[in-house]
């Protein structure tokens, strides 16, 4: 599902975000990304979805090779990714059903398929009776969980999410888990990058740590 | 060197155990679909026909026409202050177009009487003149040929002159006889009109040959001057609209930013992006379009009292012309192009630079 090729990422200011990383993971597979900030997390993870490009190496996901891709096919491999941000990046001017709504409508999808797998989709994360709110108005982890709402609702077959725990309480952080779990149960490649190590330890999972920049460990945890 | 693999060893499947590379690769062809859910999902998402793809595009087009015109009337002042910047920039040349066809018009009202007027010398008698009328009004080039005798000048100068009395205190009547020619349509260009007053001059009978071409031609070329003028200030002024609402869309581009770094995200193509900014664009230049109409028809309203009256007292039956109904559509339709226009160009310079980041 995704594969990195010795790939470096050094930017113009002469900073190593990434240093000669090599790793692949397998589609329907579980894994974790951690690392202090500034480790590279988010810069890999922006290079899955083409959000930067590596100064040097290859990445390949679900089978495309980012660095050939035309430009006008990236709307559509990036709509097989969904993505779940620290920051939620919800957008306030519409309902939570809208926010959600979002890549189904960018994708095409007729209206009455929209309303269903919208529904599916809240009802999973368990917010169905916050459709017609304002996601401002949702507590920090509703609104999270509204931003994994929208990652799912095109049923990704890939799954990323950074942070998605950054600033919820350990009863929380295990929910969203769950809900990271059960998507995965059912087929979807998840990858989470967190530098909560409890929560690495309790989820028992394949874990890659960076460490400026670098792969320094890949496999489960101690 | 083969390029580095993360070690097998090390990477545990889904299951929990170890899988080496050789196992995997006996394992693929005949891998039992570990995610059933998502194989079925994605039949489910190809079953999107072309016509659910059609359905979702133009519903698209309508969602973003109606959104963009909605978000212009959340801020009406603001809007209505694009607009009337955009209508006296298209109304001002469309003004000046329509005064110079009301000119052309008069123009063309006075050419069509322009008559070459013959005056025949003095020894020439009635039957004469009435012969070379006849021979003048078979010319291919002359619509209309009338034999005015002198006594019927007087006649004509006594009345329309109001000098009446004056002629009354004549001993002879001053005026020759004349042959009133009418040239045939296609003879409105200067230099046909020329070279029948050549022809006619050369006739013995012929004392002189009147025809106000310098008018003609000064007329003809002021309207062309006129009309270059208009396509340059016009020109101006589109280049004016084309910044203002590149200017405004940027804005708007800009106001919005955090949605469409979303969209972009979540797969949207670049065409999703830039309807709706496509569609506030137009409705920008529809809206100045209808504005400048309306701003033409009370102008025009507002002066054609005064000018029929004025057109009164010299005895014309003009009347000023303004924008019909199908140029005022042409109006705004030209007004909604542009501000298309200038949307394409904002949105190609902004939301290429707004990517994720």
């Amino acid at each position: 599902m995704i594969r990195f090729e010795n790939v470096s990422k050094r930017y113009d200011t002469g900073y190593e975000a990434l240093a000669r990383v090599d790793f692949e993971v397998e589609a329907g597979e579980m894994l974790f990304l951690t690392g202090h900030s500034g480790a590279g997390k988010s810069t890999l993870m922006k290079m899955i979805l083409l959000m930067e490009q590596p100064s040097h190496g290859n990445v390949f996901v679900d089978g495309h090779h980012l660095a050939h891709m035309p430009k006008g096919q990236l709307p559509y491999f990036r709509r097989n990714i969904g993505v779940v941000f620290q920051n939620h990046q919800l957008l306030f001017d519409r309902t939570v059903y809208d926010n959600v709504a979002l890549p189904l409508q960018v994708a095409g999808y007729p209206h009455q398929e929209i309303g269903k797998r919208v529904r599916a989709a809240l009802d999973k994360v368990d917010l169905l009776d916050k459709e017609r709110s304002n996601p401002i108005m949702l507590s920090g982890g509703e609104q999270q969980r509204v931003g994994i709402a929208r990652a799912v609702v095109n049923k990704p077959t890939l799954l990323l999410a950074d942070e998605p725990t950054g600033n919820l309480d350990p009863e929380l952080s295990n929910e969203i888990m769950t809900l990271f779990r059960q998507f995965n149960e059912v087929g979807t490649t998840v990858m989470v990058a967190t530098h909560d190590v409890e929560l690495l330890k309790r989820m028992n999972k394949r874990v890659l740590g960076l460490v400026q920049g670098k792969l320094v460990h890949d496999g489960v945890l101690w | 060197m083969k390029p580095q693999r993360p070690k097998p060893e090390r990477r545990p499947n889904r299951m929990g155990a170890t899988v080496n590379r050789s196992e995997r690769a006996v394992r693929e062809p005949v891998r039992p679909d570990p995610r059933p859910v998502a194989r079925s999902q994605g039949a489910v998402q190809s079953k999107t026909s072309w016509r659910d793809k059609l359905d979702a595009w133009s519903a698209h087009h309508s969602n973003s026409a109606i959104e963009s015109l909605l978000r212009l009337l959340e801020t009406p002042l603001q809007s209505l202050m694009t607009w009337l910047v955009i209508a006296i920039a298209v109304a001002l040349p469309a003004a000046l177009f329509v005064m110079f066809n009301n000119v052309q018009q008069v123009g063309q009202t006075w050419q069509d009487s322009s008559q070459i007027s013959v005056f025949l010398k003095k020894d020439v008698t009635l039957n004469q003149g009435q012969d070379l009328r006849g021979r003048w009004a078979q010319r291919p080039d002359v619509a209309q040929a009338t034999y005015v005798s002198s006594e019927q000048a007087l006649e004509e100068f006594k009345r329309g002159s109001g000098l009446g009395e004056l002629a009354n205190h004549l001993d002879e009547n001053p005026l020759p006889a004349v042959i009133l020619i009418k040239p045939k349509i296609g003879g409105n260009a200067p230099d046909v009109l020329n070279s029948l007053q050549q022809a006619l001059i050369a006739d013995p009978l012929v004392a002189d040959v009147r025809l106000d071409m310098l008018w003609v031609k000064r007329l003809h070329q002021f309207i062309t001057v006129a009309e270059r003028f208009v396509m340059a200030l016009a020109g101006l002024l589109a280049l004016g609209v084309l910044l203002v609402i590149g200017n405004t869309i940027r804005m708007a581009i800009e106001n919005r930013r955090d949605e469409i770094l979303v969209v972009k995200l979540v797969g949207a193509t670049d065409a999703y992006v830039r309807r709706p900014f496509l569609y506030t664009g137009l409705w920008y230049g529809v809206g100045g379009g209808i504005v400048a109409a309306i701003l033409l028809a009370i102008g025009f309203w507002w002066l054609s009292a005064p000018v029929t009256q004025l057109a009164d007292l010299y005895q014309s039956t003009f009347r000023l012309q303004g924008l019909n109904f199908i140029e005022s559509l042409q109006l705004i339709l030209i007004a909604g192009i542009t501000g298309l226009l200038g949307a394409w160009i904002a949105v190609a310079r902004h939301l290429y630079l707004i990517q994720p980041r």
